[in-house]
């Protein structure tokens, strides 16, 4: 348990059976009044965010997350099948809990992924993952408009913008931390 | 060296010296007496919010508050104190545990004295140490060449918030708004004195003869920080008593320590002239004149630091 006094930037608490993350914190006390704990926190699973006073000497439960090295399987509806390689436990997560990250899942990729209480609700994925084009506009030789990227679509769904040079079936490289195109993998 | 944030810190820590030393002269020209007292006691005032590190059986003080007063009653009668208190617990972007703190006194004076004494005392540490009257602190300003806003804690709850003073104190949110709608609009443009608390927040504040529901008490904002909490003292050992005891039994009640009953003081109160004290954070001050946003950036070590 944490108590009111244990609250600071960075912490993790269970609130309402659900993971925050604290954001911003502040002490204060107006002049011969109580303490104050002011806090931002974030919602771990939906992103929403508090802001929430405490007194002195509340508790708190910490919010016991846990990351685990696991292996993507394969997507069934909006579901996202993961297995731990270790004791070959399933989870699977929605695509609303993944967000962008979905477009970045490869078959049999590790990724780190959040549990809390046993529950996925995110995936760390590698900086760096290598995509297909699927769908791109051919680059006319010789255009002139200065364009120097176009529209691209790759094996996921995903859009992003690639340099004028690259072709439909060529692999990129693809930052997931920015979800920006990185380099072209060559041969 | 290489652990002390000295490049940051160096502008800040010549400047609370002399500022210090501005401190000093300012009071020693208007016929104050510095005078020490001992910073470890036996018995430190009980106040449900305040709680003192305990040094062996005794406390380090948290505020030479009683002291001083019984430097009144032995008649003393203009003295002031820049000295080192302790609060357990207080640590936060304008707290410490451990602080500087002026207090100076004036027998035969009452509160509004001491806002005199304010005004005058921002003007003077403002102008030694920037040449102006104006401080800028966060995109706020304040101007200090004239005279600091009078507002009662009744008007601050009507202007900033959506219920009276008396119904905060009855649903028990008064600090929570004061601290949250309140205090942030405290003092821009130029320095307001909240003043005229309700009595159940009057502390060690005299209770207005003409409204005895109200304590005269103060507190001094700039840019949103509170600097100092002054008071028409209490000089009734009867009343002081009963307080006292009421503290007493809330921090019983609340599970602390309730701090034994500082007998002395009590008994040399009755020979307290009529007086007016203020307790004014210099720490906070340095923050306010050179626009640091943190308190760690205006003492050598936090206790982090160490």
């Amino acid at each position: 348990m944490y108590t009111s006094a244990d609250l600071r930037k960075g912490l993790k608490i269970t609130l309402d059976n659900e993971p925050y993350l604290i954001t911003s914190f502040d002490f204060t006390k107006p002049g011969k009044g109580q303490a104050l704990y002011r806090t931002k926190m974030k919602n771990m699973i939906t992103g929403t965010t508090l802001d929430r006073t405490y007194r002195s000497g509340e508790t708190f439960e910490p919010a016991s997350l846990e990351d685990r090295v696991m292996t993507y399987l394969y997507k069934e509806d909006t579901h996202y099948t993961f297995m731990d390689s270790q004791t070959f436990d399933q989870v699977a997560m929605d695509e609303s809990a993944l967000g962008d990250a979905k477009y970045f899942l490869i078959d049999n990729m590790q990724v780190d992924v959040l549990l809390f209480r046993e529950k996925a609700i995110g995936v760390n994925l590698p900086n760096f993952v290598n995509l297909r084009v699927s769908n791109t506009e051919q680059w006319a030789k010789g255009d002139t408009s200065g364009n120097d990227s176009k529209p691209a679509t790759v094996e996921t769904g995903y859009v992003l913008r690639v340099p004028p040079f690259i072709e439909e079936g060529e692999l990129i490289v693809i930052d997931t931390r920015t979800g920006e195109y990185s380099t072209r993998v060559k041969g | 060296m290489a652990s002390f944030r000295g490049g940051r810190k160096c502008g800040s820590l010549h400047t609370r010296s002399r500022i210090i030393t501005v401190i000093r002269t300012f009071f020693e020209g208007r016929g104050f007496l510095h005078l020490e007292t001992p910073c470890r006691i036996p018995a430190p005032a009980p106040e449900l919010h305040i709680d003192a590190l305990p040094s062996r059986d005794w406390y380090l003080q948290t505020s030479p508050e009683l002291a001083m007063k019984r430097l009144l009653a032995a008649g003393y009668d203009r003295i002031f104190q820049i000295c080192r208190c302790w609060r357990d617990g207080e640590r936060g972007r304008l707290h410490l545990p451990e602080f500087t703190l002026l207090e100076w006194y004036r027998a035969d004076a009452d509160y509004t004295d001491l806002m005199t004494d304010c005004e005058e005392l921002l003007r003077a540490v403002t102008v030694a140490i920037t040449g102006g009257t104006l401080l800028s602190f966060q995109g706020m300003e304040v101007e200090l060449a004239g005279p600091a806003v009078r507002l009662t804690v009744r008007e601050a709850f009507c202007r900033y918030t959506a219920m009276t003073a008396d119904e905060a104190l009855e649903r028990d949110c008064f600090d929570e708004l004061m601290a949250a709608e309140i205090e942030p609009n405290l003092g821009i443009g130029a320095p307001v004195i909240l003043h005229d608390y309700p009595a159940a927040r009057g502390a060690l504040a005299r209770r207005r003869s003409d409204a005895p529901e109200l304590a005269e008490r103060f507190e001094l904002y700039l840019c949103g920080v509170e600097l100092a909490n002054a008071f028409s003292e209490l000089t009734d050992p009867v009343e002081q008593t009963e307080r006292f005891r009421l503290e007493r039994e809330e921090r019983s009640i609340a599970g602390k320590d309730p701090y034994p009953i500082p007998q002395p003081f009590l008994d040399d109160l009755a020979a307290m002239p009529p007086s007016a004290g203020i307790a004014l954070g210099i720490d906070r001050l340095i923050m306010l004149v050179l626009d640091i946003p943190i308190i760690d950036d205006v003492v050598a070590f936090t206790p982090e630091e160490l």
